[in-house]
């Protein structure tokens, strides 16, 4: 029989590191928050959060986030459940297709919007050619919210995708056994049962969106302020670690807020995470 | 399922692929194109992948991109194999405590992360590679640790019971029944933290200080100067490493499947 | 035509032919049991007439109305799934009620048919349970509970009783014919467990690899199988290579022995069935065959005895106790001697069209 005391102790160097790298980091983080740069104790840092323009990128923020995951799920649930009922042999690889964009550098994948969505892009071209008036879509909130979806859809259809798999089959069949149409079955059975994919992948669309600031940057140029956009500012601009911190912490409690709101929706047993 | 429902079904699909890849395509074609016009074609070139080599800040920055990601993964591996272990045996409560901190840093946003781990590093260290190794460990520790604990909670306790019932040292039982068993799971967790570590950039932002730079930083700073056409080539060979790098993660296993099927 | 008919169906799944023109049917308001090993087609019969498979070619008749292109949710049939298939988000209440909700029923109503169904499986009161807390086997009761409260014409049963311990299972299997009675509709029941077909139905269906072996009550099947897969599958069997000599006597090991089968012909070459119990043990010299017994085990209902005679080793249930070693002669009744044809090859699997 193992000696669960000795194994157990394999962990050690990992619960350092994890008392170095992940818990002390965020006391820091609370440190400068609570303090000015003479060092002593201070709110302002905090409360700066209701300064009109502090108030009006975290507004942004929120709005193009929830929008990013509203878009996210009403174009990423389709495509899981139409690759759910795929029946053909290479299903494997078209799913993998589908997922394989959310693990290239995504970065290159704005470059690749900006090309499309300049005043003088490809998008643009193609509709001066075909005759219609020419769209100003860079450097608008629009950009930048496309730009989200476009990075996050696979975020958001892998999860929805693998708790569809969970389903029991036969427990759809039992459905239309008992007398319920496509539409019935749906949205009695496989949507319910879906519910822990729909969270997991709000969560991994949402919370990324809100706290992003190189989308907003590359396609946004400066125009689109999110909270994001205002914090590195504060870190690299103003060179104000504290303002910078305390707007972190801000954020942080956001994050933590709508985690726990879609912790009320959720019921499994892993709390909805992607693991 | 009726033919309409099909048809709408297979062209949902492919929309949906189109917008997902056609950005990526433009690159790759704009990658091979003899003009400096994003819209023009001037005809078929390999000068910008030539000219990779010969520009300094590229190579600098893959070099860099290379030495961080290949020691952090490796680091976060040891670090991750041997941290799920010892949390795979201890006691449910202090297990619980440990994956709760385990996935703070996969849902902390990147921005509170970066910035609270640079925070701690300027106190006792100027801001460097060495900083932004740690701070790529950091994350990728976690996706290691969620790789391994599944497969070792799958693996019954009782074949590590035969093992010794049979006669087995607890060291050799580990070495033949356990090891292979999460071999896989260590695997998947370091090509995990290969294309984490990879595709970062918010973190090693903030904790990369001045004159460092990976492939994403670099590519930051550039894309706001201008265009670089030599970036859609370096995109373009980007994008094919991340696809074999993840066939690889995705069909090993159903490789070794078919291996076992025809020894069978 | 019939209650329920197969007409030439035959159905494939990747490449490998599960039903081969299958023709079948089933008499209303009869508990008929598809039998057959795996891989048989049973299990694909059933789905066939559920609606959740289509046939590649064939037609399905229910009450003389062309069924085979109505999808599952139209077909007045209803299924107990072989897992159950609860849904494992709603209560038993919403579980039960979900097909009488789709017919629009009145809350009362189907309040009502909820009550009555599970006093029908034995679980009053267990409305507002949710599923996790079920055993299996009270997971199984509401599944039927599920199925018979929509009132449907034909109730398919896939295996249900597969994963219960075997008490459970026998007590499931009286109250599955008592729901029968009360409910007086048509069940088609599929399993592979030989005892379990004889204990329930009224009519037999024995499958082997897409074809139907033999259909016949229980009494026929058990007693008259007509060729060696049955007599195999059916209980067991002492089957031994013989030759018809006339009507009424057969040979076989080298001996001649009275039976009452005729119709076989003159000389020729058949199997013979005698079921084990039917073997009587005397002392040497007594019976039509002297051997020695070489093994004797308890089974509680009976011993079960390996009779060594010459090249064939007999098998023999006896309720008394018999010694290893021990010389004995066996005898057995004319009646109780099944004759069956020969197979002319080892795939000669018969389509049997009898009236039953």
């Amino acid at each position: 029989m193992i000696n669960k005391m000795r194994s157990s102790f394999l962990a050690t160097p990992y619960a350092i590191w994890v008392m170095i790298c992940t818990i002390l980091p965020l006391f820091y983080i609370l440190g400068y928050a609570l303090t000015n740069d003479a060092g002593s104790f201070t709110l302002s840092n905090l409360t700066a959060i209701a300064d009109p323009v502090h108030l009006k990128s975290l507004w942004l923020s929120i709005r193009v986030a929830f929008f990013t995951t509203a878009i996210c799920l009403l174009l990423a649930y389709p495509v899981a459940l139409i690759l759910h009922n795929l029946k053909l042999t290479n299903k494997g690889l078209v799913v993998f297709l589908f997922i394989l964009p959310m693990w290239m550098n995504f970065m290159l994948r704005i470059l690749a919007w900006q090309i499309i969505l300049s005043n003088n892009g490809i998008l643009n071209s193609i509709l001066s050619t075909l005759g219609l008036p020419t769209l100003h879509i860079l450097y608008t909130e629009t950009a930048v919210t496309l730009g989200m979806v476009y990075d996050f859809l696979p975020y958001m259809i892998l999860p929805i995708y693998n708790a569809l798999s969970k389903i029991n089959d036969q427990v759809v069949e039992a459905a239309a056994d008992l007398g319920a149409n496509w539409w019935t079955t749906f949205t009695k059975v496989t949507l319910p049962l879906s519910k822990d994919g729909i969270i997991s992948g709000i969560i991994m669309v949402f919370v990324p969106a809100l706290s992003s600031f190189v989308v907003s940057n590359l396609l946004g140029g400066g125009k689109v302020l999110l909270i994001g956009n205002v914090i590195e500012q504060e870190f690299t601009l103003a060179r104000n670690w504290n303002l910078g911190s305390g707007l972190s912490i801000i954020l942080m409690i956001f994050v933590l807020l709508s985690m726990s709101v879609m912790n009320k929706v959720d019921d499994s047993e892993n709390g909805g995470m992607p693991v | 399922m009726n033919k309409f429902k099909k048809g709408a079904s297979s062209l949902y699909l492919a929309l949906i692929f189109l917008f997902l890849y056609a950005p990526i395509l433009v690159l790759i074609v704009l990658s091979f194109n003899d003009s400096m016009s994003r819209t023009v074609w001037g005809g078929f070139t390999l000068k910008w992948y030539a000219n990779l080599s010969s520009n300094d800040n590229i190579m600098e920055a893959l070099g860099t991109t290379i030495k961080i990601t290949l020691t952090s993964s490796i680091f976060a591996t040891i670090l991750g194999t041997t941290a799920a272990i010892g949390i795979h045996y201890m006691k449910k409560r202090h297990a619980a405590i440990m994956l709760g901190a385990t996935n703070i840093p996969l849902l902390n946003a990147d921005i509170v992360t970066g910035i609270s781990l640079m925070l701690l590093f300027t106190r006792f260290t100027p801001l460097g590679e060495f900083s932004v190794i740690l701070a790529h460990i950091a994350f990728s520790v976690p996706y290691v640790i969620f790789n391994v604990l599944p497969r070792l909670q799958s693996l019954s306790e009782a074949c590590f019971e035969a093992a010794t019932d049979l006669g087995a040292t607890p060291m050799y039982a580990f070495y033949k029944v356990v090891w292979p068993e999460i071999f896989p799971g260590v695997l998947s967790g370091f090509l995990m933290a290969l294309t984490m570590s990879l595709d970062d950039f918010t973190i090693t932002y903030f904790t990369k200080g001045a004159g460092v730079n990976t492939l994403s930083t670099m590519l930051y700073t550039q894309l706001r100067k201008g265009i670089q056409p030599e970036l859609y080539a370096l995109s373009t060979i980007l994008f094919l490493l991340a696809f074999v790098l993840l066939l690889v993660i995705n069909f090993k296993g159903s490789a070794r499947k078919e291996v076992f099927k025809n020894e069978k | 035509m019939e209650f329920i008919q197969f007409d030439h169906v035959s159905k494939s799944y990747e490449k490998q032919l599960i039903l081969d023109e299958l023709d079948l049917y089933i008499k209303e308001n009869t508990f008929v049991t598809l039998l057959g090993p795996s891989g048989c087609g049973k299990t694909t019969t059933l789905r066939l007439l559920g609606g959740f498979e289509k046939p590649d070619s064939g037609k399905i008749y229910l009450n003389g109305n062309d069924i085979t292109a109505l999808p599952a949710n139209l077909r007045p049939i209803n299924t107990v799934f072989q897992k159950y298939a609860l849904f494992p988000h709603m209560t038993i209440e919403e579980n039960i009620g979900f097909g009488l909700k789709i017919q629009k029923k009145s809350k009362d109503y189907i309040n009502d048919k909820i009550k009555y169904a599970l006093k029908l499986v034995n679980l009053d009161g267990f409305e507002k349970r949710s599923i996790d807390s079920l055993s299996g086997g009270q997971q199984q009761r509401i599944a039927i509970a599920r199925a018979i409260v929509n009132e449907p014409k034909v109730l398919l049963l896939d295996e249900p009783l597969g994963a219960l311990d075997l008490k459970l299972r026998q007590s499931m299997q009286y109250e599955l014919m008592k729901i029968k009675q009360e409910l007086g509709i048509t069940f088609l029941y599929v399993t592979h467990d030989q005892e379990e077909a004889l204990t329930m139905s009224d009519t037999i269906v024995v499958m082997n690899q897409g074809y139907i072996q033999q259909i016949g009550t229980p009494e026929d099947i058990y007693n008259e199988p007509e060729n060696a897969f049955v007599a195999d599958f059916i209980g067991e069997s002492n089957i031994i290579e013989g030759i018809m000599i006339k009507d009424e006597l057969v040979s076989f090991l080298g001996v001649q022995v009275p039976c009452v089968d005729k119709g076989f012909g003159t000389m020729k070459p058949v199997d013979v069935v005698i079921r084990p119990e039917d073997v009587e043990l005397d002392a040497p010299g007594k019976g039509f065959m002297d051997g020695v017994i070489t093994d004797c085990l308890f089974k509680g209902v009976h011993y079960e005895l390996d009779v060594q005679c010459g090249e064939y080793e007999w098998l023999v249930h006896t309720t008394k106790y018999f010694e290893v070693g021990q010389k004995v002669s066996l005898n057995v009744i004319p009646f109780n001697i099944q004759i069956m044809n020969k197979p002319e090859s080892e795939d000669e699997e018969v389509l049997k069209e009898d009236d039953q």
